[in-house]
């Protein structure tokens, strides 16, 4: 996760060695949280080396073996342009993962900035806020995302930012009411005592504490943000044929359901769906990760 | 007072919690009896099992834990193998539990003449249209004024010391045989303990009913209860007639426990194990703080007036003393300790330390201001007063990097000196707080507010969480670093027999004001003031060696 920022990097070796021995803790205690991890690594794998070990060039064109069924030479058949699925389906994860990744990092960074504040300061500067991002939560989120992709122009940046900020308001409202039980905490009152001013305080000393709950956050939102691309992808937003993406693969192989030719959007649609529940089974994980009261 | 067969008899009892490295026995083969209409008191510090001991019980263990051998026997059935059905029958209706913080136990949604209904309908000893009735007659009897407005009242509506007597309330209404106090006063003030044991102890011994009171206060068991067992880690040391345990202990832990809780007539070093030489006393020299007509005010909220936390106070703490503020919850003084430590701004009033007015600063730009590692503090509670991300070391050093610009090279021969001053071993340096005991935690809260040699130390109640043995430990080594740093305290406390161990001079405030101040000795002695006298006579006190028959009898 790009996002779990390790504010603890002066700590030694020994202290490195213990979060392994917690991280082997964590899987060796819950089943679920390794099938997950596992799970995650495969995607991690099939983003970082997919296009270097698919048997098919996934642009490559091929009229005469067009929407073939699934068989030993095309795992996941073919589509009407004679393209391999199943290498369109490895390849395409680095997109998806990249625009996920990207949007879930910078709704967590800027919702979490934002939150914060609110949060520490309350006030004018928590009723701005909270107002702000009552307007957000007002669109429906699909369709708010949609018309910043409309509006702003076509392209994966886009998607990216749209997603970001769908996704903005569940990270800075985590991040208010975390922060908010804490600001009085006997710990804080010694920060300051220490000489840490308001906002080291708050970066250094509250912020950290809440982690745990947004780290379940990230992951359910990661889960999301990969939906809500290929839901963009498949009304023709953001990324464009021919390119190979989990949410235009769908699309187009929707319309041959009805002509019997499943596998174009079924091993697509699966493939995403195993993302999704990837994402959403690693939250519990990454909260016994980040939680220093679980390292015994 | 003990009949043939007792109402509760527990024999050789154990009970096992299941952890991440096996089975942990929380308690060993424990065997208690109490008799019909007796106060059986079980006294132990953090982790001797006298809650589990009560949970077990009432069978309301959580999940990890079962009973793994012994039996209990209430009232002629075995409570340790009946079914959950049974329980369910018993509990509320034949014995009841009183627990420690009144507010977590009553619904906050949820008006508390409501939930003594709940009760009484759920036991069928009332049916809808008769419960109201019978539920205000119920807080009439813990004496609660007007109870039919407070009928409708939400518990955060009430004080502290209210929602415990409708927790006494709901726990009475079915008229149990046995009522489980599982340290019923701890957090209330010591005139609302007071209030609120009377009324416990005058309704359980109207009705007969027996009780069983878990407390880590020595002075309250003795105060209130027949017989006493002690217990310690898991396993039960002592058990006899109150009077003849203080008269004459004899196990070792009983011993110490005893020498650990502050009497009447103890000094500091009274209380550890071994007797030591009493600290010197420092010179009193130059004032050092002088707080002159300070007040704060909180404004107006919705119609109501401004609220005057601080109204007014002037004081002085010398050089090389230490000055006791003492008062009961509410009364103001950790809003003059805030303004004091600078992390509020006073509404007016100087407050002049080492010759700088440093009200002048702003508090929150104070902490950059070279006054600020004069000026530290030790917290009330030393688990909340550490960041739970970070080590032992990080916490002492903080304060190093930020204000004394060190290198954490620099620190860590610093930090290692510290360690070994407040008595903390090296090795647990890298240990996080939730890896630390309760006395391991307050020397870190120490060692950080003497990081920087301050030149007065604010302590907040620094030890009303800890243990009494651990609280000896603490405030003999207070005193030591007191002389060996000459530094000046400030000690803040709702506990006069700590007070008095520690503090040259000593303040009562009430409502913001300070209503009487002298000498220690003199002032508790023979207190001017009638609600300093009402403080003195609220605390409990064990009897001491030669004052065995001292014990109070509570019935008002």
């Amino acid at each position: 996760m790009t996002a779990t920022a390790d504010h603890s990097a002066p700590k030694a070796a020994s202290q490195r060695n213990s979060f392994w021995r917690h991280f082997r803790y964590v899987l060796a205690s819950n089943p679920v949280t390794a099938l997950a991890f596992a799970l995650f690594l495969l995607i991690v794998l099939a983003a970082v080396l997919g296009p270097a070990l698919v048997p098919y060039d996934p642009l490559a064109t091929n009229g005469a073996r067009a929407l073939q069924p699934p068989s030993w030479q095309h795992w996941f058949g073919t589509d009407h342009l004679g393209r391999d699925v199943f290498s369109r389906v490895v390849v395409a994860t680095r997109l998806d993962l990249t625009i996920s990744v990207a949007a879930v990092a910078l709704s967590f960074v800027a919702g979490s900035v934002i939150g914060s504040l609110a949060g520490y300061y309350g006030g004018w500067t928590d009723r701005i806020v909270g107002r702000g991002l009552d307007t957000i939560m007002a669109f429906p989120l699909f369709v708010l995302a949609m018309g910043i992709v409309a509006a702003a122009g076509n392209t994966i940046e886009n998607v990216i930012y749209a997603t970001a900020i769908i996704n903005l308001p569940f990270y800075a409202r985590m991040a208010r009411a975390e922060v908010n039980v804490r600001r009085n905490a006997g710990f804080v009152q010694a920060a300051k005592l220490s000489g840490n001013s308001d906002l080291r305080v708050l970066a250094m000393h509250i912020f950290p504490n809440s982690l745990p709950p947004m780290m379940v956050q990230i992951s359910l939102n990661m889960g999301w943000a990969i939906l809500n691309a290929a839901g963009l992808s498949f009304i023709g937003l953001g990324v464009r044929p021919p390119t190979p993406e989990w949410g235009i693969m769908v699309a187009e192989g929707a319309n041959f359901i009805v002509s019997g030719e499943w596998w174009l959007a079924l091993f697509p649609g699966a493939a995403l769906m195993l993302a999704v529940f990837t994402f959403n089974l690693l939250g519990d994980g990454l909260r016994d990760l980040v939680d220093p009261q679980r390292r015994t | 007072m003990m009949n043939a067969i007792p109402l509760l008899d527990i024999r050789d009892l154990t009970v096992e919690f299941a952890t991440r490295n096996g089975a942990v026995t929380a308690i060993e083969r424990v065997s208690f009896a109490i008799g019909k209409g007796e106060t059986v008191g079980v006294v132990g510090e953090s982790g001797s099992g006298k809650s589990v001991t009560s949970y077990a019980v009432m069978r309301i263990l959580d999940r990890a834990g079962r009973i793994a051998g012994g039996s209990i026997v209430f009232g002629g059935i075995g409570i340790d193998k009946a079914p959950e059905k049974v329980m369910t029958e018993l509990r509320g209706r034949e014995m009841s539990m009183v627990f420690q913080n009144p507010r977590a136990a009553l619904n906050p949604i949820r008006a508390i003449g409501r939930q003594i209904e709940d009760v009484l309908i759920e036991h069928a000893l009332a049916v809808r249209a008769t419960a109201k009735k019978a539920a205000i007659e119920i807080l009439r009897t813990v004496k609660i004024a007007n109870p039919e407005e407070r009928y409708h009242a939400y518990p955060f509506e009430l004080s502290g010391g209210m929602c415990q007597r409708v927790v006494i309330a709901i726990a009475l209404a079915c008229r149990p045989q046995l009522l489980i106090a599982d340290e019923p006063t701890t957090g209330l003030d010591v005139t609302t303990q007071k209030t609120v044991m009377d009324l416990m102890v005058e309704l359980t011994r109207e009705r007969g009913m027996s009780s069983l009171l878990i407390t880590h206060d020595l002075g309250l068991a003795a105060a209130y209860c027949d017989r006493i067992v002690v217990m310690e880690k898991g396993k039960v040391v002592e058990q006899a007639r109150t009077d003849s345990l203080f008269a004459d202990p004899t196990h070792p832990y009983t011993k110490r426990l005893l020498r650990a809780t502050p009497r009447l007539d103890s000094q500091i070093r009274d209380l550890l194990p071994e007797p030591r030489p009493a600290p010197a006393i420092l010179p009193r020299g130059e004032p050092l703080l002088e707080i002159r007509d300070m007040v704060k005010e909180f404004p107006a909220r919705n119609g109501s007036a401004a609220f005057r936390a601080v109204d007014g106070i002037s004081f002085t703490v010398h050089q090389g003393e230490s000055l006791g503020l003492v008062g009961e919850s509410g009364c103001g003084k950790s809003t003059t300790s805030a303004m004091v430590m600078r992390l509020l701004d006073p509404t007016s009033g100087a407050i002049r330390f080492d010759g700088t007015d440093i009200a002048a600063i702003p508090a929150g730009r104070f902490a950059r201001s070279p006054e600020r590692g004069k000026l530290q503090m030790v917290f009330q509670d030393p688990t909340d007063s550490l960041n739970p991300r970070w080590s032992a070391f990080d916490s002492i050093a903080d304060p190093m990097y930020r204000l004394a610009g060190m290198r954490r090279a620099e620190a860590r021969e610093k930090i290692e000196s510290l360690a070994r001053l407040v008595g903390l071993p090296i090795d647990l340096l890298d240990r996080f707080p939730h890896q630390l005991s309760g006395g391991q935690k307050a020397r870190v809260g120490i060692a950080r507010a003497i990081a920087l040699d301050p030149k007065l130390l604010i302590l907040d109640e620094p030890t009303a969480a800890l243990d009494v043995s651990v609280q000896a430990v603490v405030l003999n080594l207070l005193a030591d670093l007191k002389v060996e740093l000459g530094m000046s305290y400030l000690f803040i406390s709702h506990d006069l027999n700590v007070v008095r161990l520690i503090c040259d001079r000593v303040m009562v405030m009430r409502q913001g004001r300070i209503i009487e101040e002298g000498e220690t000795e003199s002032v508790l002695r023979a207190p001017a003031d009638a609600y300093t006298r009402t403080l003195l006579e609220a605390i409990p006190h064990p009897p001491g060696h030669s004052t065995v028959h001292a014990r109070p009898e509570p019935v008002a």
